[in-house]
């Protein structure tokens, strides 16, 4: 099959630094608002408040966390809210060494998926790991969320600043 | 029931804003850097012809959309830099929709041996314009030439 | 259900680079041009066309479906996109699958195209998108999070270590050297490699991940009576399957892809197969990531839950082994071209059923593959199973 491989042409990057070949940039304008929703807003107003809420599911029983207003499960309205606990257990981590444009860092960032105590089980939220030593971090660990002051926090997720060993 | 019934404080809702923080880099092409050079250094518009079914694309392309006939350096040809224009316009807005002081004269020109027609500013007419009539190329002087479509500073009617 | 007969037909393809000069149109067209070279058939005898390309944003081309159509071949003709992410590779065949089986269509062209080399500073910046533009983006995530989330999960569920993972990638690898497509072919590359391979986001290093690739894949689907006039040797698309899991990917299983055994089990009910590990001779399962190829052989039912890296370390997957997995070298090795890279694998199964494959060809005269391909917020399976 190797006739069927066209030879197409690779590039180096010096090929473009050289201008060797001819190439056009272009910024894309894209900037957007977003309505944040029911569910999310309540969330993130929550949150101001130093409070995680979930929704709850009268049929399927389940607390789901960020909450939302319909149960993909069962595919009806979700009932009502529920506060869950700021505390949880640590179900995966990664150590990240590479920003989101590929910068690298010389402290890793710790992203974690947490299991909320009060949430239905496997209903995890990705936030992120400090104040522990990175060789210490393990799956089944027991975090606690850390706020940021009241004053400084705006209605986001980051109004927890990060979650810390118990 | 409607979802917005648990909405108890309307207030609640909120605008969240974000953006897409990428931008990108095109090459020319194949077919592209060839045409383009062509045009910053010799000052020449050149198109394909298909040997299959004749159709003469400008600016020329690599292939035949019709038949996939891979068009190689046998059919690159001149075309121009005389064509005539098949459609035209007055543009009074800018991307924004904001109100230009004159407007932009842009147009659809078929340079004579090409069978697509070229997208390109058109000079402001001193007089009536009209489809079929004759325009031609304008380009920027050499030294100012980049290898870009606006190496072809617009279109002019004689 | 009645159904026609569907055969591939006619398979092309590009190398796969890491920056083109070609546009992606033009990639387009190197692909179809080489897909109709060969079962020598014309563009005129394309009855239509299917499309399969990944983000928008990747090319920086808005429809970038309509976009590209040129090169596909697709002037005039009934025409459409499919786009499930990285899924949409092995989505695609099966988009022209359907296009002949139900009868409109005669046969298809079906196109897979990706350029990642235009984003910039990195594509990465583009996967950033995908978070939750409310409770996730906000904390700076980027792609390799959800990786190496995944991968320390499984690791974690079945007590794996990173050696256990890494003799994937020097498989694939050492196999992309026989591919003269290969973007990252290397026969010398070993395990101490990826081992000592810079960490990205731990698990994850760098030899763990496929690269940044440009490329385009076409294929030829024909209907059984063109397919018999065409070629002595068609190939026949046995059965397709597709499957979407939740979208919040915090709530799902990380360590298995049930999403994936779902596709699976659709495709394998469709073309009669009740015992997946002894009537499938060759797998070719999407290989982004190492642990994802031992995550989807474990989802495609070839392998128990956990057992996949043990099989992997015995040799069962090496090309001359029992299952030969990704003989083609994968993502990891030939380059992952989004949606181009899911349908190399679908053409790997079409040369690999012909005996065509050249020095990368399976021993013991295969007669069924199955290829698989994952994406959308990581939480679709797309599944196609061939057979001669």
């Amino acid at each position: 099959m190797e006739h069927l491989v066209y030879p197409s042409k690779g590039l180096s990057e010096q090929a473009f630094e050289k201008r060797e070949v001819l190439f056009e940039t272009w910024h894309v304008k894209a900037e957007y608002a977003w309505d944040t929703g029911v569910a999310i807003g309540k969330y993130l107003a929550e949150l101001k408040e130093g409070r995680i809420v979930g929704r709850r599911c009268f049929k399927c029983k389940r607390v789901m966390v960020p909450p939302r207003m319909f149960c993909e499960h069962c595919f009806r309205p979700t009932d009502e809210w529920a506060y869950v606990q700021d505390i949880g257990t640590v179900k995966t981590f990664s150590l990240c060494y590479v920003r989101w444009d590929m910068v690298r860092l010389t402290e890793p960032e710790i992203p974690a998926v947490i299991d909320l105590d009060g949430a239905s089980r496997g209903m995890g939220i990705m936030h992120k790991l400090g104040a522990v030593d990175s060789r210490a971090v393990k799956i089944g660990m027991r975090v606690q969320a850390v706020w940021k002051p009241p004053a400084e926090r705006t209605g986001s997720i980051t109004d927890i600043a990060y979650f810390k060993p118990l | 029931m409607s979802l917005l019934n648990n909405l108890e404080h309307p207030t609640d809702a909120r605008i969240w804003r974000g953006d897409l923080p990428v931008y990108h880099r095109y090459t020319a092409g194949v077919a592209g850097e060839k045409f383009l050079r062509a045009l910053k250094d010799q000052g020449a518009v050149y198109g394909t012809r298909c040997p299959t079914c004749g159709y003469v694309y400008v600016p020329a392309r690599l292939y035949c959309e019709r038949d996939a006939t891979h068009l190689d350096d046998s059919t690159w040809a001149p075309v121009g830099p005389a064509g005539a224009l098949v459609s035209f316009s007055a543009v009074w807005v800018d991307l924004d929709g904001k109100r230009l002081d004159a407007p932009q004269w842009v147009g659809l020109v078929r340079l004579k041996g090409a069978s697509s027609v070229l997208m390109h500013y058109l000079q402001t007419p001193t007089g009536a314009l009209h489809a079929g009539m004759t325009v031609q190329a304008v380009l920027k002087p050499a030294n100012e030439r980049v290898g870009s479509i606006t190496d072809i500073a617009y279109f002019k009617p004689l | 259900m009645s159904m026609r007969r569907v055969a591939v037909v006619g398979a092309g393809m590009t190398k796969f680079v890491r920056r083109s000069q070609e546009t992606g149109r033009e990639l387009s067209w190197e692909a179809v041009s080489k897909a109709l070279e060969s079962c020598e058939m014309s563009l005129d005898q394309m009855d239509c066309v299917v499309m399969g390309s990944a983000p928008d944003a990747f090319d920086g081309v808005h429809m970038k479906a309509e976009w590209l159509s040129d090169g596909a071949g697709a002037w005039g003709k009934p025409y459409m996109r499919g786009y499930v992410g990285g899924g949409t590779g092995v989505f695609a065949p099966a988009q022209g699958w359907y296009h002949i089986a139900s009868g409109l269509f005669d046969t298809c062209l079906v196109v897979c195209e990706e350029r990642m080399s235009p984003t910039q500073p990195h594509p990465q910046a583009a996967f950033n998108s995908i978070f939750d533009n409310f409770t996730e983006r906000a904390l700076g995530p980027n792609l390799l999070w959800i990786f190496a989330l995944e991968m320390n999960a499984y690791m974690n569920r079945y007590g794996l270590k990173k050696e256990d993972i890494a003799l994937v990638s020097v498989k694939n690898k050492r196999n992309a050297a026989d591919h003269p497509a290969s973007l990252l072919g290397d026969p010398n590359i070993t395990v101490q490699d990826v081992l000592n391979s810079e960490v990205l986001a731990w698990p994850v290093q760098r030899l763990d991940v496929s690269p940044i690739t440009d490329g385009a894949v076409a294929l030829v689907l024909a209907a059984e009576p063109v397919a018999r006039r065409v070629t002595p040797k068609p190939v026949w698309i046995e059965g397709v399957g597709w499957c979407l899991d939740t979208a919040y990917w915090t709530n799902r299983d990380l360590s298995y892809p049930t999403y994936v055994e779902e596709a699976a089990r659709m495709a394998y009910k469709m073309a009669g197969i009740k015992e997946p590990r002894k009537e499938i001779h060759i797998a070719e399962p999407y290989d982004p990531f190492d642990y994802k190829e031992l995550h989807h052989l474990e989802g495609l039912m070839l392998f128990g839950k956990g057992q996949a890296p043990e099989a992997t370390a015995r040799g069962v997957t090496q090309r001359t082994g029992d299952l030969p997995v990704c003989p083609s070298g994968g993502l990891l090795g030939v380059g992952n071209p989004i949606a181009a890279a899911g349908l190399m694998k679908i053409a790997e199964l079409f040369w690999q059923l012909r005996g065509e494959a050249g020095k990368r060809q399976v021993p013991g005269d295969p007669r069924r593959g199955v290829a698989q391909a994952w994406g959308d917020l990581m939480q679709v399976g797309t599944v196609v199973v061939m057979g001669k």
